[in-house]
């Protein structure tokens, strides 16, 4: 484990140091960490074909294979990287071939990460650039051998559709047929990219890859790798977080049908099995006693009551502009306190992972946002040279920030080390629940003054576990996680005095990571709340009061008005029913969101309808972007009023989705998404709905009932018709 | 050892009349298209089909399976709703991960199958048994719409 951590720093703190961002970290998200945000590493020499660089490859028929650097998780990134590739190649879209890239943060690392990472919701923003010139080189070189076949200038050639064309002369070769002649040429480090107003692909809502083996069975997801003679397993972890195994009594367990072994390690109890139902009705019918540890007796109210008194410490500062504690003094000041819970991400496809071990080597099938890290994670597990392991990453079954741990994998290799046989290991729903890494609990504590309708100054703390600090400690320095502060130190409104402090609180017992939405999730909620309650003491209608504040912002001020415009804002509604807002700078994009509700009298919430206006710079492929954000909102509008784990003697106390509720189809009203035509490059968009639904909820209900709700989830009691 | 018929074949395989469909289909026959979410039929994700009607295989004994006929996400397209919400899925681009889309177009295609004009409430009563976590519900509505000729 130390050799992965000491590399995985290495490689941070190189990427760190080499966009310049450790003298200041602001937005450093938004920045390129390597240098003019192009990829490392030089062509692909796969024999026999022209493949320029580590995506492209064409063969002499023709064949075009784009290799995938980023992960499909359902986000529509495949497609979005193979129209992008394909429109600055100018090849035939209809018949190119997609493959998933191997473990080489060499050739495919996300280029904002400095290591091959799927998360964030920067693969378009860190790969648009390298991914146009990877494109474009290709198909001048292309050009250029045909041009010096046909003895004529290349500029007089054009390309289109996977050939290129002498139109004075009449003249057409397939790329398949150029394909030795450009490999022998020099890749042009500078080639000229294509002016937008000439794409042919990007911008349209181009069918994606991925669905039509999702529509029939045929898709393999790392759950559904099958090998020869493999086993099948599932595992217990302790109850508590950090405790060990004591004693195990698996005589019944080995009487079950299909039972064929009890693995037990340090920290976990495993059951294999012919099938999956053998393991798992083998591992309930285990007697474990568990050394439960020193975390036995942690609980939510100590969680709570720790969090709360850091929140009262002074913070790191992320951001100060004018004089925040002279501007407090001025007009009338409000103080408020807001509280978001631990989440699971409970994707939908249970973890997983397929080993086999053979002497000195591992070959796994998972699904990861990180096939690096569990590449590493793997050999570390098995004792053997990373280059000996082979990661096969399948399509992911939901990602959210649960695959973006090696865990699952570790915790399989280590299984698998005791078994004779390829090994499946399956969590089950409960295990995935109770052994995740949860999205924290966050406290953001904002005072603000008003004067004449405006906010004259702005001060917010937000105070949390700093998930940056254990996934990528480089990152964090001078006491900010900068995924912490994201959203808040670049707030959209313009405040003349402002400050912005990070206090890193760690939750005693439970491991946090990374949830969609990250850190604007939580500041996002708490920014936006508060602006409602500070429009409503100014007397003011929440949208005009926001665009008061957005003199000089006209993408944010242009997202706002279209929302209102199309979600019929200021037209009457029933009784205890509301309209909330949303507008947030996150990810990169520009997007308002209008949530309508209506609260009944027992306090249930009923959603009636949702608005959303983006502007994410060139839409890519409008369609996913659409899908993304009616998905987002949902995802966030789940956790908005349902999400919440508890911890009671150190134990998680949900385990399913019967406890761990989701929306379902019969609550979700129709969500309408309208794209800004925008010529800028483009934002993220994977986790921007989530980000958007629960304070646009929340400003629906306030709406709706006066009721200033501070805390998720949705708390029916306080909305309720009081009796 | 046992025999059912799955997609019209018949299968024989060797398992414990306690074990539930789900795992018969993806341990042993390899039909892994059936997913598994949850376990406890909170998800909906391992519908299959019995003689055109959709239950969750998950809590399905193989035992009391019988003789009715299994149709899993595999042979579903052979069936008339089946391939008319196949191509409404994909004419919508209903799908973003996939993982619970096996069980969502078993349960909307014996939603055709039986009531090929359902309206929203129908839509609402059928569907709301199987979880998405992605959220494609909004067009999940529309596609069944559109598989039923009305929009």
């Amino acid at each position: 484990m130390r050799a992965q951590k000491e590399s995985l720093h290495a490689l941070s703190r190189r990427s760190v140091l080499a966009a310049g961002m450790a003298g200041g970290f602001v937005l450093a998200f938004r920045l390129p960490v390597r240098a003019e945000n192009k990829i490392e590493g030089g062509p692909d020499n796969t024999a026999g074909q022209f493949a320029p660089n580590a995506f492209i490859r064409i063969d002499h028929a023709g064949k075009t294979t784009l290799v995938m650097p980023q992960v499909e998780m359902g986000q529509g990134v495949y497609t979005a990287v193979a129209m992008i590739l394909c429109e600055e190649l100018d090849g035939d879209y209809s018949r190119v071939v997609l493959e998933t890239a191997p473990p080489n943060d060499k050739l495919y690392a996300n280029p904002i990460f400095g290591i091959q990472v799927t998360g964030n919701s920067n693969s378009i923003r860190a790969f648009w650039k390298p991914l146009r010139v990877a494109g474009a080189a290709a198909r001048a070189m292309l050009v250029q051998a045909a041009a010096a076949q046909w003895q004529v200038d290349p500029a007089s050639c054009t390309a289109a559709n996977g050939k290129v064309t002498h139109a004075a002369s009449g003249r057409t070769l397939g790329y398949g047929d150029l394909a030795d002649a450009a490999a022998a040429l020099p890749v042009p480090q500078d080639p000229p990219l294509k002016d937008p107003k000439d794409f042919t692909l990007i911008g349209k809502p181009l069918k994606r890859f991925d669905t039509p083996d999702k529509t029939d069975g045929k898709v393999i997801y790392g759950i559904d790798a099958m090998l020869p003679g493999m086993k099948f397993a599932t595992l217990a972890q302790s109850p508590v977080f950090g405790g060990k195994v004591g004693h195990v009594d698996d005589s019944a367990a080995k009487a079950i049908v299909g039972v064929r072994q009890i693995v037990v390690l340090d920290d976990l109890v495993a059951v294999v099995g012919d099938h999956f139902w053998a393991a798992k009705k083998g591992l309930d019918a285990l007697g474990i006693t568990w050394n439960e540890g020193p975390n036995a007796q942690v609980n939510s109210s100590d969680i709570w009551d720790n969090l709360r008194a850091a929140s009262q410490k002074d913070g790191a500062v992320a951001k100060s502009v004018g004089d925040v504690e002279k501007g407090l003094t001025q007009g009338d000041r409000f103080d408020a306190d807001y509280e978001l819970p631990f989440l699971a991400h409970a994707t939908m496809e249970p973890l997983n992972c397929t080993v086999t071990l053979t002497p000195g080597a591992c070959e796994i099938w998972t699904g990861t946002q990180v096939i690096t890290r569990v590449q590493s994670a793997a050999a570390e597990a098995a004792g053997v040279p990373v280059d000996k392991v082979i990661v096969h990453n399948q399509l992911i079954g939901g990602g959210f920030g649960r695959r973006l741990e090696p865990d699952m994998v570790a915790a399989a290799v280590r299984i698998a080390k005791q078994v004779d046989s390829p090994l499946k290991v399956v969590w089950t729903r409960e295990e995935d629940i109770q052994h995740d890494v949860y999205r924290p609990v966050y406290r953001d504590t904002i005072s603000a003054s008003l004067k004449d309708g405006k906010i004259v100054a702005w001060k917010y703390r937000v105070t949390g576990s700093s998930i940056m600090a254990r996934w990528a400690p480089a990152i964090f320095t001078n006491g900010i996680d900068i995924d912490g502060v994201d959203s808040a130190v670049d707030m959209p409104y313009e405040i003349p005095n402002r400050h912005v402090e990070y206090v890193r609180a760690e939750p005693p017992a439970v491991p946090t990571g990374f949830w969609r939405g990250v850190g604007p999730n939580n500041n996002v909620f708490a920014i936006e709340c508060f602006m409602d309650e500070l429009a409503r003491k100014a007397g003011k209608d929440p949208i005009e009061f926001r665009l008061g504040m957005l003199e000089n912002s006209p993408r944010f001020k242009a997202a706002l008005q279209l929302v209102a415009q199309k979600s019929d804002w200021g037209t009457p509604l029933p009784a205890r029913t509301g309209r909330g807002v949303c507008l947030q700078p996150s990810f990169a994009s520009f997007i308002a969101t209008i949530v309508e509700a209506e609260v009944d009298e027992h306090g249930e919430v009923h959603l009636r309808r949702v608005t959303s206006a983006v502007d994410t710079g060139i839409a890519v492929n409008p369609d996913t972007i659409m899908a993304q954000l009616q998905g987002g909102i949902i995802f966030g509008l789940t956790a908005a009023l349902y999400g919440e784990i508890t911890i009671d003697k150190g134990r998680v106390q949900q385990s399913n989705f019967n406890d761990y509720r989701m929306l379902r189809i019969d609550q979700v009203p129709n969500i309408e998404v309208h794209v800004i035509k925008s010529g800028e490059d483009p934002g993220g968009i994977g986790e921007t709905g989530c980000t958007a639904g629960p304070p646009a909820l929340r400003n629906a209900i306030y709406a709706a009932t006066g009721v200033a709700l501070r805390r998720l989830p949705i708390d029916r009691a306080a909305i309720a018709v009081k009796a | 050892m046992a025999t059912l018929k799955i997609n019209g074949e018949d299968k024989t395989f060797d398992a414990p009349d306690d074990m539930p469909l789900l795992w018969v289909l993806r341990d042993i026959l390899g039909m892994t298209g059936t997913k598994f979410g949850c376990g406890i039929a909170q998800c909906g994700a391992c519908t299959v089909h019995l003689d055109g009607n959709p239950v969750r295989s998950c809590l399905l004994a193989v035992g009391l399976v019988g003789n009715r006929s299994v149709t899993t996400i595999e042979g579903i397209g052979a069936t008339p709703a089946g391939a008319k919400v196949q191509k409404a899925w994909l004419d919508l681009e209903v799908i973003q991960c996939g993982y619970c889309q096996s069980g969502q177009i078993m349960s909307a295609a014996a939603l055709l199958a039986n009531n090929p004009q359902p309206n929203d409430s129908d839509i609402d009563a059928a569907m709301a048994g199987n979880i998405c976590r992605c959220g494609t519900y909004v067009r999940i509505r529309e596609a069944i719409k559109r598989a039923s000729g009305e929009a």
